[in-house]
């Protein structure tokens, strides 16, 4: 990694502290906190159910909404505000900038997601008084939502690379939604017919594939994945976010900055 | 050699009416091998609009050469594209044609790229960082050893004079401060070249004062300035030598005195009282308060005065009238006027 | 020059990741398969699903129908017979949007139907169905469903009954009330269920629900023929004292005019005991005379 890369990075992550993007984690706390308190209260059996549930819930929704926020404030704004001026006119290649602020902002969301799992552990902790095996499946829950903000910032990135804040911001949220619910759009697509069928094909497999990275509910039922599914799911996250990160390269290097 | 081919491919991409005939400079007075900014027929076609798209020019193929060591004013009223050639100097934008090299370099060469300082229009920085941590970023963008980073931080800082709000975030800062920390980014990592966009604009004249300090001062360590401005007296005072830009076309190149010595050769005489003695009528004469003021060629200087004495008027001065770059450049925008006149004109009103 | 480089290799990278990751996603497919409507198991309480659902239960119930369908499509597809997602998935669909009428339909069909047609829960699948009923009284198909199932069931007396409600609904179509009346006097004779499977072929708008009555009607006319034909070697048998050895036997005592085929073209067989059965019984699955004898359905 070349060290304007890593400048670039850092940069990010200070900005994002700064712009007191952390403070999420008072929400996400307060959340948890009360959500534990009251099921300590009317569960017996389901308590742990509802605290991984709630708690992983939480998690990818206050992480995906970072994720594009500041994912999209990452080009657009520094375009808009023209910071980027006086960055590019020094030895930074527009492809480090991109790859610069995807592996700030993906540090700023690996921290932040570290410390909700801090949380979630803390809260089944205090329900269910102690841990079992089974909540290691948690973890890997967690890592698979990782890999979801990673795809996410990805995508903000490459919207914003070419579109306004706002567009972008639309863009990336319903591409998260339409991934959350990719499986079930490929099969929509199986029941069409023609030209049209390979046209939405295209679309549905350039759609993020969230379904297999969200296994909340069987973690939450204390099952867990098999090994290889986690390898070929990491695989794939990293193959997506190369693709649509090139796409942004390709894009920005092209692009006039106004 | 490279630039007497680029001078002769500069006479054809002058406009007709560009009376002023290129100045002979002569590369031997700087020793250095290669220019500092060479330029050749880059031009720039926008498109507008957002379905539609309309092309609009920005900048006709424009070609000069600016030598290191060289102060070089890039004038031009607002919209004349100024700020379009050196976004494309920069690689902020892509020319729609033509070609420059920055001391020999391709524009994407991160070589050249460690080389130059930017000073963008109306600069904005990262409002969250303070003055030391800005600079501090931006050194390390440009590769400053980091060892050395922390002093060169505070001696630009000093120089810029900010030392005393290093600790400051940017958002506090007022716009005369934002400037002088463009300038401190400009010119942080000792750059060959440093290119300024409108540096003055926006600023005291105490502020507009010490920026042509620092400028002054940055050609006496030997680099070159390049910056454009639409006030002709911030550049007049300044530069070695100017281009001169008007809707997208270059009017005109050359050192302040080349480009204005058809326009100079007269002198102001003003005396006490408010009668103009008869032989004097044809002068353009205007009376001010008990003064009466006069501007005529310098050849007739000694006559004039000598009419005074004998009509016993009380003479106050006699100076040169100094043709600014202002003047020029109104002569310029209406070409079909002969400049002298709108010379004559001003200094007589 | 280095622009040039940076967007050729971006590209180039561009390209290769996309491919490589419709790859990937399609392995992954693979290794989870099912995986999503699995958790459907899960789901305890489809009330919790519709509150969680904020609001757009009509659309998760959307998801949910499609899902079912699916996963339906793709069982019988993979002739696995075995369908424990269908009561899951279509009471949960039913459950967000009680007003999805095709949802009946569909588990009236196939819920109920013996193991390797169906899911083999025709309590479940008239729960469906008088759910349905509870919340669309005004809807004429469900009764129409309701009887299919009680009809499945071999229960004319019901089925006669919810053809007899649905006829009551304004804007019924006429013919329930023929079917009320048949299903009443003619319940276990093939000509009703021609009749039955006849009208869902030609009223229906599922592509699937239309396949199955085809099933059906084909089962059914096998049966109808291998009646008759039994008939023949019935009065062969008599005529003669003994068992014809094959169809041949029949031609040429002058009681066939031909070797007979069945509704989709093959020979029909005769064994020793003079049963005629079907070359391809997996072809006929809801038939119940035209098979061989002994003959198991295929399930795995
Ligand atoms: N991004 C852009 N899109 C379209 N037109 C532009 C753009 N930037 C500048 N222009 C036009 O190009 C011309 C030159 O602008 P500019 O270079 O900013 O002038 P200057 O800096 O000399 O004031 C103006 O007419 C301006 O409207
Ligand atoms: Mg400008």
């Amino acid at each position: 990694m070349s060290s304007r890369i890593f400048h670039i990075a850092a940069n990010t992550f200070r900005e994002a502290v700064r712009d007191r993007v952390l403070y999420n984690l008072i929400a996400f706390a307060l959340l948890l906190t009360g959500a534990a308190i009251l099921v300590g209260q009317i569960s017996i059996q389901i308590e742990r159910l509802v605290v991984i549930n709630l708690g992983l819930t939480a998690v990818a929704l206050f992480g995906v909404v970072i994720a594009i926020f500041i994912g999209i404030g990452l080009v657009s704004k520094e375009i808009e505000k023209r910071t980027l001026y006086t960055v590019l006119s020094r030895p930074v290649a527009r492809w480090e900038f991109i790859a610069g602020k995807f592996v700030g902002l993906s540090g700023t969301l690996v921290v932040n997601a570290s410390c909700m799992a801090v949380g979630v552990f803390a809260a089944l902790l205090y329900v269910s008084r102690q841990l079992h095996g089974s909540d290691a499946w948690v973890l890997v829950a967690i890592y698979f939502i990782v890999l979801q903000f990673l795809i996410t910032t990805a995508l903000a990135l490459f919207f914003s690379s070419f579109s306004s804040p706002l567009l972008s911001a639309v863009f990336t949220f319903c591409l998260f939604v339409a991934g959350s619910f990719a499986e079930d759009l490929r099969g929509f697509v199986g029941l069409s017919h023609g030209l049209q069928h390979w046209m939405a094909v295209i679309a549905v497999y350039a759609i993020p594939n969230f379904s297999a990275l969200n296994i909340i509910n069987q973690v939450a039922h204390g099952n867990g994945v098999s090994g290889q599914l986690v390898f070929w799911n990491t695989a794939y996250a990293l193959v997506y976010i190369v693709a649509v990160l090139s796409g942004a390269i390709v894009i920005f290097e092209y692009r006039n900055l106004k | 050699m490279q630039t007497s081919k680029l001078l002769n491919v500069l006479a054809c991409h002058l406009p007709a009416e560009t009376f002023v005939t290129l100045p002979p400079y002569s590369v031997a007075r700087y020793n250095f091998s290669v220019p500092a900014i060479e330029i050749l027929g880059l031009e720039k076609v926008y498109h507008v609009g957002f379905w539609r798209k309309r092309p609009k020019r920005a900048l006709h193929p424009l070609s000069f050469v600016v030598e290191q060591g060289e102060i070089f004013g890039f004038l031009g009223p607002n919209g004349a594209g100024k700020t379009t050639t050196l976004k494309m100097l920069m690689g902020l934008v892509f020319p729609t044609g033509g070609s420059a090299k920055i001391l020999g370099m391709d524009l994407d060469d991160p070589r050249m790229k460690a080389q130059i300082g930017f000073l963008p229009e109306q600069p904005y920085f990262y409002d969250y960082l303070t003055a030391h941590e800005l600079l501090r970023y931006y050194g390390q963008l440009s590769g400053v050893n980091s060892k050395q980073l922390t002093a060169r931080v505070d001696t630009v800082l000093e120089h810029v004079g900010l030392k005393d709000s290093a600790g400051v975030q940017l958002r506090k800062f007022s716009k005369g401060m934002l400037q002088r920390a463009g300038i401190a980014q400009a010119i942080l990592h000792d750059p060959k070249v440093v290119f300024l966009d409108e540096p003055m604009s926006g600023l005291d004249p105490m502020g507009r004062r010490e920026v042509r300090v620092l400028i002054e001062q940055l050609k006496n360590e030997g680099k070159t300035v390049f910056f454009s401005t639409h006030i002709l007296s911030d550049a007049e005072a300044l530069c070695d030598r100017v281009a001169i830009l008007n809707q997208g076309m270059l009017r005109g190149v050359g050192a302040v005195e080349e480009l204005t010595a058809g326009l100079r050769g007269q002198v102001e005489i003003v005396w006490a009282g408010t009668s103009v003695p008869p032989s004097l009528r044809s002068a353009a004469c205007r009376i001010a308060g008990d003064t009466v003021r006069a501007v005529v060629p310098s050849d007739q200087q000694d006559n004039v005065i000598e009419t005074l004495r004998r009509e016993k008027l009380r003479l106050i001065s006699v100076t040169p009238v100094r043709v600014s770059l202002e003047d020029y450049f109104m002569a310029q925008l209406s070409p079909d006027q002969p400049s002298a006149a709108a010379a004559n004109g001003k200094a007589a009103q | 020059m280095r622009r040039r480089r940076t967007i050729r290799i971006a590209a180039a990278l561009l390209i290769l990741s996309c491919a490589g990751s419709v790859f990937l996603l399609r392995l992954v497919d693979r290794l989870r398969e099912n995986a999503t409507l699995e958790e459907t198991i899960y789901i305890s309480s489809p009330r919790l699903l519709k509150h969680l659902s904020l609001g757009y239960e009509g659309l998760l119930a959307d998801v949910y129908w499609t899902r079912a369908v699916q996963y339906f499509g793709e069982q019988h597809h993979n002739d696995s017979g075995e369908y424990k997602l269908l009561w899951p998935l279509l009471n949960i669909t039913t459950q967000l949007d009680p007003h999805l009428v095709p949802a009946y339909e569909f588990g009236a069909a196939f819920l109920a139907s013996r193991p390797p047609l169906g899911a083999g829960l025709p309590e479940q699948a008239i729960e469906l169905v008088e759910y349905g009923i509870r919340n669309n009284p005004d809807d004429w198909h469900l009764y129409y469903d309701l009887g299919f199932v009680y009809y499945d069931l071999k229960d004319y007396a019901k089925a006669s009954d919810a053809f007899e409600r649905g006829s009551h609904v304004p804007n019924a179509h006429p013919f329930l009330r023929i079917m009320a009346a048949q299903t009443a006097q003619h319940g276990g004779e093939t000509r009703t269920a021609q009749m039955l499977w006849t009208s869902v072929y030609e009223t229906t708008h599922d592509p699937q629900i239309r396949d199955n009555a085809k099933s059906h009607l084909v089962s059914l006319t096998a049966d109808l023929q291998c009646e008759e034909l039994e008939q023949i070697v019935a009065a062969y048998r008599q005529r003669t004292g003994r068992n014809p050895s094959s169809f041949a036997d029949l031609v040429r005592a002058g009681m066939l005019r031909g070797i007979p085929v069945d509704p989709t073209g093959t020979q029909y067989r005769l064994d020793d005991d003079g049963h005629v059965f079907v070359s391809q019984p997996a072809d006929f699955p809801y038939s119940e005379k035209a098979l061989p004898s002994g003959y198991v359905p295929r399930r795995r």
